[in-house]
């Protein structure tokens, strides 16, 4: 298995406040890897360097041996790494099925010239892509959504949205941050179940970042926990739910006295 | 009621020119979310291209081509040109500008406008040129209504090319991008596209459209000067708050609205009360919708 997207030494200042500091991590293709901690301890500001919203102060990425810092976000994108976000963003008032044409951007060839003219050529591969669409709609689980507008929909199906649009650009590394965040237990077991369908029918390899222990320990083979932008602990589910620093880090102290 | 009528056709011309500008500042604005403000003297150099293609094209090809086929190439090479402005605008003037604050974008829109409006009497001079006239202009008189060719003219051309746009927004995967960059414009570029692709796309349809309206304007009042752009590009302005920001239908709504509402303020006030009531009518629709028609309501603080 060879490695997918490597990060050494990655640091990030915002300002003053040293948001990130000495972050490594290395994904191999298939492999899933999960990234816990609480609340502001920089995981989605992790993701955002890795993304290219943000290029950090200092270390590398990279990502099938290109270097990918300093890239631009589409560009990165272009590369085969998807991604979803914590709090969805989908295009409110367009519908389902548009929004997974729209993740084929790059897949539809034709030109302007074809488009105002309406060729043969720009229909063919309009149908074409279409058609994968609900292809795809239909692994997720909303094919009957497709015409729908997004806003209207339950919220795990947003969800499951979001992570087929992100499935669409055909990417090799897929970003889930906070997948499951305000999902029911039922959707949260359905989840569960998705992540491990794409996994196996794309072959790809998953980063994401969670908050419910019992989702990181089925779904992860390694997990990161990170604290105050440290990584504090690294391993096996195993031994990251029986590791001191990471018990103290969520549940405080134990006072003996 | 002839009068009515004959009002009416007005006000759908003077609307039809307000629509078609005040799309550009809409359109820009839903993917961007700024105004352009340098898009009325993006018009009045529109108007200029095609006033010199027009020239051209009259003075080659006038004595084997009729009027209406020279009005034709006019429109088509126009727009050509003048969405190369539009693009130019947006690398030179925005594109720097797209992480600083918004009111940074609204002074140098201005800035542009002004180099424009200045650029054009230092290369053409301060005397007013005119338009020549390439399709001949017929009176008609219903039942004592009279409107002449060119008015109903420049309505149609006008719907069309609303409906053409429609098209293109609704039907092909660049519209698709400018729709998704208008509900969220983060997620665009992890689907591969260029903000960069997008942007100048945007900016040249609007110039595009632009300097049609500039050459139908020019058909119907064939008086150039570089400052003609003004206070037009400032109603469209208005036309596009008022249909709601990011919206295109609803900037067309208001474009044609505010025409109906300049004219028929005109017919029963004197004119020189016009712009005041008529602005004021709109003060009071904006101050019980601020977000005005179509406009979607922003959660977060308003980015000017």
């Amino acid at each position: 298995m060879s490695t997918l997207l490597s990060v050494e030494n990655m640091t990030h200042f915002f300002g003053g406040l040293r948001a990130v500091h000495n972050y490594n991590l290395k994904i191999k293709s298939g492999q899933i890897i999960g990234l816990i901690g609480p609340n502001g301890a920089g995981k989605t500001t992790i993701f955002n360097l890795i993304t290219g919203v943000h290029t950090p102060t200092k270390g590398n990425i990279t990502l099938k041996n290109t270097n990918i810092k300093g890239m631009k976000t589409h560009e990165i994108a272009s590369l085969g790494l998807g991604r979803t976000f914590q709090n969805l963003l989908l295009w409110r008032h367009m519908n389902v099925l548009d929004h997974i044409k729209m993740a084929h951007f790059s897949q539809l060839k034709y030109t302007l010239f074809d488009a105002f003219l309406g060729t043969p050529k720009c229909r063919k591969q309009e149908n074409e892509i279409k058609e994968k669409s609900h292809e795809l709609l239909k692994l997720f689980e909303i094919n009957q959504f497709a015409d729908q507008i997004v806003g209207s929909l339950p919220y795990g199906a947003q969800r499951r949205v979001e992570m087929a649009r992100a499935m669409a650009t055909n990417p090799k590394i897929l970003f889930l941050d906070e997948p499951t965040a305000g999902m029911t237990p039922d959707e949260l077991v359905r989840m569960i179940e998705i992540i491990r369908k794409i996994h196996n029918d794309f072959k790809i390899a998953i980063f994401l970042i969670e908050h419910r222990m019992k989702f990181v320990m089925d779904l992860c083979e390694y997990i990161q926990t990170l604290v105050f932008g440290e990584i504090i602990a690294q391993g096996t589910p195993d031994e990251i739910q029986n590791n001191p620093k990471v018990i103290e880090a969520y549940l405080g102290k134990e006072d003996l006295t | 009621m002839d009068y009515f009528f004959q009002n009416l056709i007005n006000a759908l011309q003077w609307g039809s020119f307000y629509a078609v500008i005040s799309i550009g500042y809409s359109m820009v604005y839903g993917v961007l979310m700024l105004f352009n403000f340098a898009h009325g003297d993006i018009f009045m150099v529109g108007t200029y291209i095609g006033f010199g293609i027009a020239t051209l094209l009259l003075a080659l090809f006038s004595a084997i081509m009729p009027g209406w086929l020279i009005f034709i190439f006019t429109v088509v090479i126009t727009m050509f040109l003048a969405s190369f402005v539009g693009v130019f605008v947006e690398i030179v003037g925005y594109r720097p500008l797209r992480k600083a604050p918004r009111a940074s974008a609204a002074i140098t829109g201005l800035m542009i406008g002004i180099i424009f409006e200045t650029g054009n009497l230092i290369l053409l001079g301060a005397q007013r040129l005119s338009f020549p006239p390439l399709i001949k202009s017929i009176s008609y008189n219903f039942k004592g209504i009279y409107f002449t060719n060119v008015k109903i003219m420049i309505v149609v051309i006008s719907l069309l090319l609303m409906l053409l746009l429609h098209t293109f927004i609704q039907k092909t995967k660049w519209g698709m991008a400018m729709r998704a960059m208008s509900y969220d414009f983060l997620a665009v570029p992890l689907m591969g596209v260029s903000i960069n692709v997008i942007a100048p796309l945007t900016f040249a349809l609007g110039a595009g459209l632009a300097s049609v309206a500039g050459i139908l304007y020019g058909q119907a009042y064939p008086v150039l000067d570089p400052y003609m752009g003004v206070l037009l590009g400032w109603k469209a302005f208005v036309a596009a708050i008022l249909g709601g920001r990011g919206s295109i239908m609803g900037a067309a709504l208001a474009g044609y609205m505010l025409g109906f509402i300049e004219i028929f303020v005109a017919m029963v006030f004197p004119s020189t009360f016009r712009d005041l009531i008529a602005y004021s009518i709109i003060l009071i629709i904006l101050t019980f919708r601020p977000r005005g028609f179509f406009g979607m309501a922003h959660s977060t603080s308003l980015r000017l």
